[in-house]
């Protein structure tokens, strides 16, 4: 794939000497200089993100709340307006497309962030299941650039930028504001297990208000904040990430994540059968895997057995954790290995490592 | 930027000359960067005999695992033991406190095919620009 596509903060991103990175063709910030001190800024402090890259598709119309939940597994119409969602986009034979949020922006008017690797098959199949509604599908990616405050001084940055009630702004809400005089959507969502705020602004405001939030932060501590702590900082916090722990040959409840699959929605929707059936035949689950060791499960490495060395599962993402100090894994074991204390190996390049299923999340804000 | 007194492989490994048969490896200025933080380093025991370009230990960085190799034949003479505890160091100072083995050179091996500093530059600055 080639790197064609560039973010409004491309210049920026050069200036601050980022180590850039191809991510789903954009050229984007892997780190700033040291993602391990990424990482503790947002833990402690907090981080800025560029995350242009994600998709943005806009759903309106007097049937677009039915529409989104025939095409979701969610229960979209029951999201009230000013709050967000987590929800999935799953195949006819319930296999993930891709995990999504969708703000309702108003009774008829939602907008689904997708991953960006995603965006372009998300739009498509949003469009084709909307042909019987009375609903607009628009890839609306090129109009927005989303940046993201995270952390715990979060609050306090935004908040010196804006007039908008933030301790008002529940968590998966958003509202129509200007933060240092940018009209933004201002939400409080994100990926990285802290509290912290999404923005939704137009390309040409991107500089703009990034070095404001760069400037309000710096005192508190805010870094600019690349892809790879991203990466590890929502390992942690146990969510999973489209291409590893979510597939097309996954389902929603292999992932532990049956609970945003509504099947108790009135009307039919894409996936209903098979995911009502997977439900009952859950074969492999998604774990955390820790280990007392230094060499860290990467994604694919075979789980095995302690004692036989026969094969139980497949590492989907791995790293050494900043916060904890040790190798984290997320993997999908045999469902009767996925009790939390279960002792399992990890063939890591041909050695076998001691691994100890734990309990996701790995880490939990205070 | 690379330091002149030093031979580069286009795998990114440094090999400085120290007394008589024996020579000093690590990565390079470029190779950390490039891998990120690094956490673990994996290296071979004392008196094993490794060929060139095969693996003589791995590198764990917070984004990945990479392997280092061999530039030339020979037999692990000594590895760098304050890694276990100071990894980092291959970050803040991949050409000093941050070398990994030191390797007697097998009989014939010599360091004329590696890369000269200039060499080396030239060829990071064509990889970079791809």
């Amino acid at each position: 794939m080639t790197t064609d596509r560039r973010t409004p903060l491309d210049a920026v991103h050069d200036a601050l000497g980022a180590t850039m990175t191809d991510f789903a063709g954009w050229r984007m910030p892997l780190r700033y200089g040291s993602e391990r001190d990424e990482h503790t800024a947002v833990r402690t402090t907090a981080g800025l993100f560029d995350l242009t890259h994600m998709g943005e598709i806009e759903v309106t119309g007097p049937d677009a709340a039915r529409a989104l939940d025939h095409a979701l597994v969610g229960f979209v119409s029951k999201i009230g307006v000013d709050r967000a969602r987590y929800t999935m986009i799953c195949t006819e034979e319930g296999g993930i497309v891709d995990d999504l949020i969708v703000y309702r922006l108003g009774d008829e008017h939602f907008v689904v962030v997708a991953n960006a690797s995603n965006a372009d098959v998300v739009a498509g199949s949003l469009k084709y299941r909307s042909e019987n509604f009375d609903a607009v599908v628009r890839d609306a990616s090129e109009e927005y650039t989303l940046l993201a405050v995270q952390g715990p001084a979060s609050t306090e940055i935004v908040g010196s930028l804006t007039d908008a009630d933030l301790p008002a702004l529940k968590y998966y809400a958003i509202l129509r504001t200007e933060v240092a005089g940018v009209p933004v959507l201002l939400a409080r969502t994100g990926y990285t297990g802290e509290d912290g705020f999404e923005l939704f602004a137009a390309p040409d405001d991107a500089v703009a208000l990034w070095e404001a939030l760069l400037a309000a932060g710096k005192p508190h501590g805010l870094v600019p904040a690349g892809l790879s702590c991203r990466d590890t900082l929502r390992l942690e916090a146990g969510m999973p990430l489209y291409g590893h722990e979510l597939t097309r040959d996954t389902s929603p409840y292999e992932a532990n994540l049956g609970r945003v699959v509504r099947l108790d929605k009135p009307e039919d929707f894409v996936g209903r059968d098979a995911l009502a059936a997977a439900q009952e035949d859950v074969r492999r689950t998604l774990v955390g895997l820790t280990s007392p060791g230094k060499r860290v499960p990467r994604a694919g490495y075979p789980v095995v057995d302690a004692e036989t060395g026969e094969r139980v599962g497949e590492v989907t993402s791995g790293a050494p954790s900043p916060t904890l100090g040790v190798p984290i894994a997320m993997a999908y074991v045999a469902s009767e290995r996925a009790e939390p204390g279960t002792r399992l190996a990890v063939d890591i390049r041909g050695k076998a490592e001691p691994v100890e299923v734990v309990a996701l999340p790995f880490y939990k804000r205070a | 930027m690379n330091p002149e007194d030093l031979k580069y492989t286009k795998d990114h490994e440094w090999v400085r000359s120290l007394d008589g048969r024996r020579v000093a490896i690590g990565i390079t200025d470029f190779a950390q960067k490039q891998l990120g933080d690094v956490v673990y380093v994996e290296l071979p025991s004392v008196d094993d005999r490794r060929e060139a370009s095969e693996p003589f230990g791995s590198v764990e960085s917070v984004k990945a695992v990479t392997e280092v190799y061999m530039p030339l034949t020979g037999t692990i003479a000594a590895v760098n033991t304050d890694l276990d505890d100071s990894p980092e160091n291959v970050n803040t100072d991949p050409y000093g406190d941050g070398w990994m083995i030191e390797v007697t050179l097998a009989e014939g091996e010599n360091m004329t095919n590696l890369l000269t500093a200039h060499e080396y530059d030239e060829y990071i600055k064509a990889e970079s620009a791809d």
